[in-house]
């Protein structure tokens, strides 16, 4: 019998079906990542930790400043031009500096470092995971989430704040070269401004939002390429080259969305 | 008879609506190499993984040593599962860590074991696995067979008393493969563990089997000796062995041992009376595995156009078996194999091919006649 309506009682079955998939997925990254951050603290992780601080840190200090330097450089120019129209060129120290540690340090930081380290993160892992390696860790008794994913998650932790840092830093210096050194704005006026209007709070709130992007970024990578096999759209490479756009995208997203969400509640 | 090491009864297994082991009763012994045999997707890798834990039955009970796997405490149970290792059909090596660290890997990681004795103990699996040279290698580096060492050399590491072996030679060539079996049952034999192999290559792994389990539509339908099997009335045989042995013979033209004797037997049952045959033993130098290779598949498909079939008897020795052929027909045979195949393979220099030629009959023992050939072999070939 033709049921009347049919067409709306399957769109809403739609809705449901995925509604309860995203909220399972979600309580399943979640147990994930609360498993993978409570083992950072079992012994034998120092030497795992250190190497994965050196790939998603260290060797992420160039692109970090090479980004930090031109996006403090376009700061200038542009803030310079701007208010040069209403006389306030001097306030081109406090614009640049504000906006590089509460906003644009951690946020394109983060997005950086998902797109060098947190692709490669989701690839590897999902790699090991079709290969069977995830497999062979278990029948050696060795626990996969101690083993692979809480190191990368520790050294997010660690490399995710200094990295903003130092974004923050070589933006200041960017900012300087092309307000001050290019423009010929007034280098005292900019420094004493930089010094002047940064508050403790400015920082502490940039180095916060580090590490909840850090959370964001590490869990979401080590999730996808962890679960690469349990996609339904696709199986062996082809999902985890989908896992890892998936990966980046996701995290991407979730950068802006987090940063908002913090923003406010740092606000109140 | 011996109390069993492992022992699954009736085991049952279901994923959704499909029961993949339906009722399993099964014995392992201590010490023996046990193979379980079946079709792809018969259900024996998930066998395999009700006994190293990482699945559990729906219902029934896995024994070990007389005792329920259920009925052990969290620490009896890490200390039962930690006497198992696991070696993967892809081998499932790290590919990021060199051979040294993926063999150090469970030490590591498991034990509280010093960096001294780690490296004693890793150097000494890499040494008896004659994988020397390739200690900082990584396993893209290696050859198939290198890496299939590597594995293994990492599954003894931690001295396991059960190892089990998931479909070790497929995807081999007939000559990788038996260098596989071979090495299984040699390192078998020299560090005494029970082996526990899963494989759908039958009959090859019948020669280094002490028992024989065959899985067959959920059910253990067979448990016993390889020469068992032979006689074992089932419509397994029928479906699963026949179809496989034919399918073995006519993909590479070289036998196994055991199907050698039984198509031995079979050749000489046709015909009453005057049974008689050639039988060919050629020695290859040097013991090259890749040399060996060519040479045995040349010999293989030169003889099985005439009748004959080959059997791999040592890493450098093949023997062919021409049926109703006269010792001088077999020179001819010879002969024919070096002008028309041998010498158009393009052997390195120093390559040297010995054949020795004896005739036999029905109910003569193969491994006599081998001795005979080896003692009358002579040169037929240098370059």
């Amino acid at each position: 019998m033709k049921t009347p309506y049919r067409w709306l009682t399957d769109f809403l079955a739609a809705i449901g079906r995925l509604v309860i998939t995203q909220i399972s997925s979600l309580g399943a990254a979640a147990i994930f990542f609360t498993l993978a951050f409570v083992k950072i603290f079992h012994p034998r992780q120092m030497g795992k930790i250190l190497s994965h601080i050196y790939y998603i840190g260290a060797n992420s200090t160039l692109i970090i400043l090479l980004v930090g330097l031109f996006t403090g450089m376009v700061l200038g120019l542009q803030s310079y031009h701007a208010l040069i129209k209403v006389g306030a060129q001097g306030a081109m120290g406090t614009l640049v500096t504000l906006s590089l540690v509460r906003e644009l340090g951690p946020v394109l930081t983060a997005i950086m470092i998902t797109a060098r380290a947190g692709s490669a993160i989701t690839a590897e892992i999902g790699i090991q995971r079709i290969s069977e390696q995830i497999d062979a860790l278990s029948t050696m008794r060795i626990d996969p989430i101690r083993y692979l994913i809480s190191p990368r998650i520790a050294a997010s932790f660690i490399s995710f704040p200094l990295l903003t840092a130092l974004f923050d830093l070589i933006g200041i210096v960017g900012g300087y070269i092309s307000g001050v050194l290019i423009l010929g704005a007034n280098a005292g006026t900019y420094l004493y401004r930089v010094q002047a209007s940064t508050d403790m709070k400015d920082i502490t709130d940039g180095f916060i939002k580090a590490l909840v992007f850090a959370a964001i970024v590490s869990g979401v990578s080590c999730y996808k390429g962890y679960f690469a096999h349990m996609r339904t759209d696709s199986h062996g490479a082809k999902a985890v080259g989908l896992a890892t756009t998936s990966s980046v995208v996701t995290s991407c997203v979730l950068i802006l969305i987090a940063d908002y969400v913090v923003t406010s509640l740092l606000l109140i | 008879m011996t109390a069993p090491l492992i022992e699954f009864r009736d085991v049952t297994k279901r994923f959704g609506n499909k029961t993949v082991l339906d009722g399993i009763n099964l014995k392992i012994y201590e010490g023996e190499v046990t193979t379980i045999i079946g079709l792809s997707g018969a259900g024996k890798s998930v066998l395999l993984k009700h006994i190293i834990g990482l699945l559990s039955p729906d219902e029934g009970e896995i024994l070990f040593r007389g005792q329920p796997l259920t009925s052990m405490s969290r620490d009896e149970r890490i200390l039962h599962f930690g006497r198992i290792s696991y070696m993967f059909q892809n081998n499932a090596l790290f590919d990021s860590l060199t051979v040294y660290e993926n063999v150090a890997l469970p030490l590591v990681e498991t034990t509280r074991v010093g960096r001294h004795e780690v490296h004693r103990r890793v150097m000494e699996r890499i040494e008896q696995m004659e994988l020397t040279e390739a200690t900082d290698k990584y396993p893209s580096e290696l050859s198939g067979g290198m890496q299939k060492r590597a594995a293994l050399a990492r599954a003894l590491v931690t001295d396991p008393n059960i190892v089990l072996f998931d479909e070790p030679t497929s995807g081999q060539d007939p000559v990788r493969k038996y260098g596989i079996l071979t090495m299984i049952a040699q390192y078998q034999k020299r560090f005494g563990f029970t082996a526990i192999l899963v494989s759908h290559e039958i009959p090859d792994v019948y020669f280094i089997s002490n028992r024989i389990l065959a899985l067959y539509q959920g059910k253990i339908v067979f448990q016993g000796t390889p020469e068992e099997l032979e006689h074992f009335d089932h419509p397994f045989q029928d479906e699963v062995m026949k179809s496989l042995e034919e399918l073995e013979r006519e993909l590479t033209g070289v036998y196994s041992k055991s199907l050698f004797k039984i198509q031995n037997r079979s050749q000489l049952r046709r015909k009453l009376g005057e049974d008689y045959f050639s039988l060919v033993l050629f020695t290859i130098e040097p013991s090259e595995s890749q040399l060996a290779h060519d040479v045995g598949k040349t010999i293989a498909n030169c003889f099985s156009v005439r009748g004959g079939f080959t059997v791999r008897n040592a890493m450098d020795e093949f023997v062919s078996f021409l049926p109703y052929t006269t010792p001088a027909e077999g020179e001819e045979m010879v002969k024919k194999l070096l002008d028309e195949r041998l010498f158009n393979l393009k052997l390195a220099a120093g390559t040297t091919i010995r054949a020795g030629i004896v005739s036999g009959k029905a109910g003569e023992e193969i491994n006599d006649l081998i001795s005979k050939a080896k003692q009358v072999r002579r040169e037929i070939m240098r370059t």
